[in-house]
């Protein structure tokens, strides 16, 4: 009886590990760009195109930096969480429309409420690349240094922004 | 008239071709350099396909950037550092040798041994149990004589 028990007890083992795998998810690729400097960047503001937004104004605050797009399905399931976080004025939460035309992005926006300070148009997509980004909606927690201390790969959701997003901001702040 | 109109028939063709070269890459050469790049990077949208094959914005986008880089006279590995700083090494079908990849690099050799190993302990445990069979003088002789027997049928 004894000589089956190891067979036996790899094959629960493989089995655990094979389960586990099964529940995490795929799409969620750690970022390389956490803990390190926010990657700097200047673009027109989506409402007011003669002006530019430039990420290091935001030195010395903690914010969020979310990458949303009118064409993006998922965003609109992050929308309500986000504009309940903006009503609170717990932090600044700022839009990178990403790939998206001016007038789209716009009408969205007027659509479905405004939860940013301002966003800012990166109509080819080149922030985005600098920022690692692969599927919209993604959302940065930037602090006051300007590192990026956080990313949300997809929609925020009760869940994250309560467990980890806004603790996090919290701790940031303190600092 | 009739020469001139067989000659403009013969040319429809070539235009036609020419028409579609056109949007194939301007410079066929880059084209093939970033192409065979692209072959060895994984597109982060569609994940098990290679940025040379998919056909997702962001490949393209990321396919655009390494030609645009290449114009730039950045090589093969400057390129590949700049797309692994931005998306990690998961950007890469083939994953680095680092400190926790090792497993992964090395755990099949090492599952490999151990399974020898446990093969030559069974074996020798084996080689033990089934003593080597004592014939005494008279059973030799018999063995002898049926195998010469039998030899004869």
């Amino acid at each position: 009886m004894i000589r089956f028990i190891w067979p036996f007890v790899i094959f629960v083992v493989l089995a655990g590990f094979l389960y586990v795998g099964l529940s995490l998810n795929p799409r969620e690729v750690p970022s390389p760009l956490i803990g390190k400097p926010a990657p700097e960047f200047n673009l027109a503001q989506l409402h007011d195109p003669t002006k530019q937004f430039t990420s290091q104004e935001m030195k010395g605050q903690v914010w969020l930096l979310n990458v949303w797009a009118s064409w993006c399905v998922s965003c609109r399931v992050e929308h309500p969480v986000l504009m309940a976080l903006s009503r609170q004025n717990i932090v600044p939460i700022y839009g990178l429309d990403y790939k998206d035309t001016r007038e789209a992005g716009m009408a969205w926006l007027r659509e479905g409420g405004n939860p940013y300070v301002l966003s800012a148009s990166d109509t080819d997509g080149r922030i985005g690349i600098d920022y690692g980004v692969y599927g919209v909606p993604e959302t940065y927690v930037i602090d006051k240094e300007g590192v990026i201390r956080y990313k949300q790969i997809g929609p925020v959701t009760q869940q994250s922004l309560h467990e980890k997003i806004l603790p996090l901001v919290a701790e940031l702040k303190a600092k | 008239m009739k020469k001139v109109l067989i000659l403009l028939f013969c040319l429809l063709p070539t235009f036609a071709y020419a028409g579609e070269a056109k949007d194939l890459a301007e410079d066929p050469v880059l084209e093939k350099r970033m192409i065979g790049l692209a072959e060895k990077l994984r597109c982060l949208v569609c994940q098990n396909e290679s940025l040379a094959s998919s056909r997702s914005e962001l490949a393209n986008d990321l396919r655009q950037e390494v030609r645009e880089q290449m114009l730039k006279g950045m090589n093969d590995q400057q390129i590949i550092d700049y797309l692994v700083a931005r998306y990690g090494d998961y950007v890469l079908f083939d994953p680095p040798v680092k400190s926790y990849t090792l497993l992964l690099w090395y755990g099949p050799f090492v599952l490999l041994l151990a399974a020898l190993a446990g093969l030559m302990i069974q074996l020798r445990k084996r080689k033990t149990k089934i003593a080597e069979p004592h014939l005494s003088e008279e059973d030799a002789k018999r063995a002898a004589d049926l195998l010469n027997t039998s030899k004869d049928l």
